[in-house]
């Protein structure tokens, strides 16, 4: 037994043949009770195997030659393409009159709200965590937003221009009579003399708070997760040794903790970039929808992707490195 | 002499406790109660902000149309009616198009969570050459929009076929568009909407099962799908139900998927999101003149329109609050 053990392959390490001889039926390896579950094993993952290359990596594979290349719809018969090159690239950041202007104006706003919403999720989490009366009802209605904020249903009221119109108008009323509070305070810190680089991007997080909100419920949850993952020895032991609740919290709960920024930064970047009141997505849509510019449109998505995996990527590295993983 | 002190301190009020303590019962007490009025003031406001747009959408919902214009109302109206949600279900296709979405939600959250439940206990359970590769392509799956393969699917499904088959016996290619099959195929392989999220929620879930168990029931003569059936399941229901929650909240408003695989059904979240262009057509027929309709009158129908599709799912969620909130703390711990 135990020298059986000693030449027996670690698990999750295939060397190239055991792997070819687990699906070839008539052989010793094939026998084994390793090469057996390994088979159940991709019995069990087999439809998203499937699912995977079929409708993800052939489709993929499909709109990187379709953004390559001129694509013209025929009557009836499905479409035609042809070559050529990164002619639809060009179209895209130089032609297109709206998409680049969206593309910079949607990362910088992407920027703002990922720290925006980091920041929020995280503090309210510490709050709900607390024990106070009406917990339960108050982390019921953090977590609405789940539902309020997807789909069709974020959007849908700001995109009637109409109505957007009007709105525009009572706003600029509404600023010429000094009811807007915020701005009021902008000017009034401006003419202080305080930076205005950094305030303006505080104030525009403060104007945009409700959308913030609501896009941060599940990272909220996430969070309370992880401060619920915290063993209470821990902090029985900081207390012991004359810990005060606020070193506690640094030393303890926020190291704990941050491995889940990442995962919730990665969410969160995902999540805008996806989401549907994101003016490149109405673009991109608009290109595809009502233009029928298929090869354009398939570039402009490429080139969204392309940045927000460079998104993610920059702020993994960024946050990688603060983050401290607790090994048990 | 211990017992007597304690004695003393029940006798005592509240600033002759705090002298004894030389001010620390005080300052203490300011503290715990400045930190509750401020944790309550913020807590409020968040809350208000989120609940306010609902109340408000309520509100106007019920005003004539003339209360619109009037200044001196704002949230109730003077003129209660409820012809407004008439126009908006007629706008809407209401029965028609909430039972589809009903259906279609319930069939594709069920097919997704099924599948995502095989996949996730395969790569939480089983050890299998390029486990790592086809994992990356798992969080690959929550990391690619779906927008970047949108046109190439759209192409796809209009000229479907296998490998070339259809065109070979019956000459031309199959247009699957407007059938619900593709949608379904899609789902079922876990492809749909979000399910890298889901496989990676229940993968996290199972990896957090002791093993143990299967290798107690493999030891009484169980065999692999029993196994998973009988013991792992029972289990694991309360997460796979909150996974089936998400995806059917998600594909209930979704409009990217439905807007795409399900365009020839009426289907509600596709018919909110062109009310718009319905509504001066709308009016006009009645009218026998064209009609432009008013922004506010607009955004009112809208914002009924929008109250229709959450309401369904606020009363689920008021039900299923535990389920929703509490799977998440059990996937998301171990990380």
């Amino acid at each position: 037994m135990a020298v059986h053990k000693l030449t027996a392959p670690k698990p999750g390490k295939w060397s190239l043949r055991d792997s070819l001889l687990t699906f070839i039926p008539g052989n010793a390896t094939f026998r084994s009770m390793r090469s057996r579950k390994a088979r159940i094993g991709v019995m069990f993952i087999l439809p998203f195997i499937l699912g995977f290359l079929v409708f993800m990596v052939r489709p993929l594979f499909q709109s990187l030659s379709m953004s390559l290349s001129s694509v013209q719809l025929k009557a009836g018969e499905g479409y035609t393409q042809s070559f050529i090159g990164f002619g639809n690239y060009n179209y895209a950041l130089k032609v297109d009159p709206y998409f680049n202007q969206y593309l910079v104006q949607e990362i910088g706003r992407m920027a703002i709200n990922v720290l925006a919403t980091l920041s929020l999720s995280f503090v309210v989490a510490v709050l709900l965590n607390q024990k106070f009366k009406g917990r339960t009802l108050a982390r019921a209605i953090f977590f609405l937003p789940v539902i309020l904020s997807s789909g069709v249903l974020p959007g849908i009221e700001s995109q009637n221009e109409f109505y957007n119109m009007m709105q525009g108008i009572s706003q600029e009323v509404a600023n010429a009579s000094g009811v807007n509070l915020s701005a009021a305070l902008q000017d009034l810190l401006s003419v202080s003399g305080v930076g205005s680089g950094l305030f303006n991007i505080l104030f525009q997080m403060i104007d945009s708070i409700y959308d913030i909100v609501m896009a941060s419920g599940i990272q909220i949850i996430v969070f309370l997760t992880g401060f619920a993952a915290i063993s209470p020895s821990l902090y029985e032991a900081a207390d012991v040794e004359g810990c005060t609740g606020w070193e506690a919290f640094w030393k303890i709960t926020f190291p704990m903790v941050s491995p889940l920024l990442l995962v919730n930064c990665i969410y969160t970047i995902i999540d805008f970039f996806m989401k549907n009141d994101n003016r490149v997505m109405e673009r991109i849509n608009e290109v595809m929808y009502s233009q029928f510019r298929f090869g354009e449109s398939a570039a402009m998505s490429w080139i969204y992707f392309g940045v927000a995996l460079l998104f993610i990527g920059i702020s993994s590295l960024i946050i990688s490195r603060g983050v401290h993983y607790y090994e048990e | 002499m211990k017992n007597k002190r304690t004695h003393d301190a029940d006798h005592m009020g509240y600033f002759q406790l705090n002298r004894a303590s030389g001010g620390a019962l005080l300052r203490n007490s300011a503290k715990k109660w400045t930190v509750s009025i401020v944790r309550g003031l913020l807590l409020f406001g968040l809350c208000f902000m989120i609940i306010q747009p609902l109340l408000t959408r309520l509100g106007t919902s019920l005003m004539a149309e003339r209360d619109l214009y009037d200044s001196t109302v704002v949230l109730l109206p003077r003129n209660p009616t409820l012809d407004n949600y008439r126009i908006v279900f007629e706008l809407t296709d209401f029965p028609r198009s909430m039972l589809n979405t009903l259906w279609t939600s319930f069939t594709v959250s069920l097919l997704q969570v099924i599948s995502c439940t095989l996949v996730a206990y395969g790569f939480a359970r089983y050890d299998f050459p390029l486990k790592k590769f086809w994992f990356a392509c798992v969080v690959a799956l929550i990391v690619i929009p779906p927008q970047t393969i949108a046109t190439a699917l759209y192409m796809n499904f209009a000229n479907f076929d296998i490998l070339g088959l259809f065109k070979r016996f019956t000459g031309k290619t199959v247009s699957l568009h407007g059938s619900f099959l593709p949608y379904a195929l899609m789902s079922a392989t876990c492809m749909g909407l979000k399910d890298g999220l889901y496989i990676y929620m229940l993968r996290q879930y199972f990896r957090s099962v002791p093993k143990s168990l299967e290798e107690a029931a493999y030891m009484d003569g169980c065999n692999t799908l029993h196994t998973f059936v009988r013991i792992m399941l029972p289990d694991a229901v309360p997460v796979i139900l909150s996974c089936f929650l998400f995806s059917f909240v998600w594909q209930w408003t979704d409009l990217f998927y439905t807007r795409n695989f399900l365009s020839s059904m009426s289907i509600y979240s596709t018919q909110l999101s062109t009310i718009v262009s319905r509504m001066s057509r709308y009016f006009s027929s009645n009218a026998d003149v064209p009609v432009i309709v008013p922004a506010g009158r607009q955004q009112q129908l809208i914002s009924i329109g929008v109250l229709v599709c959450c309401v369904p799912l606020i009363v689920l969620y008021i039900f299923t609050q535990k389920t929703f909130v509490q799977s998440i703390v059990m996937t998301g711990s171990k990380e």
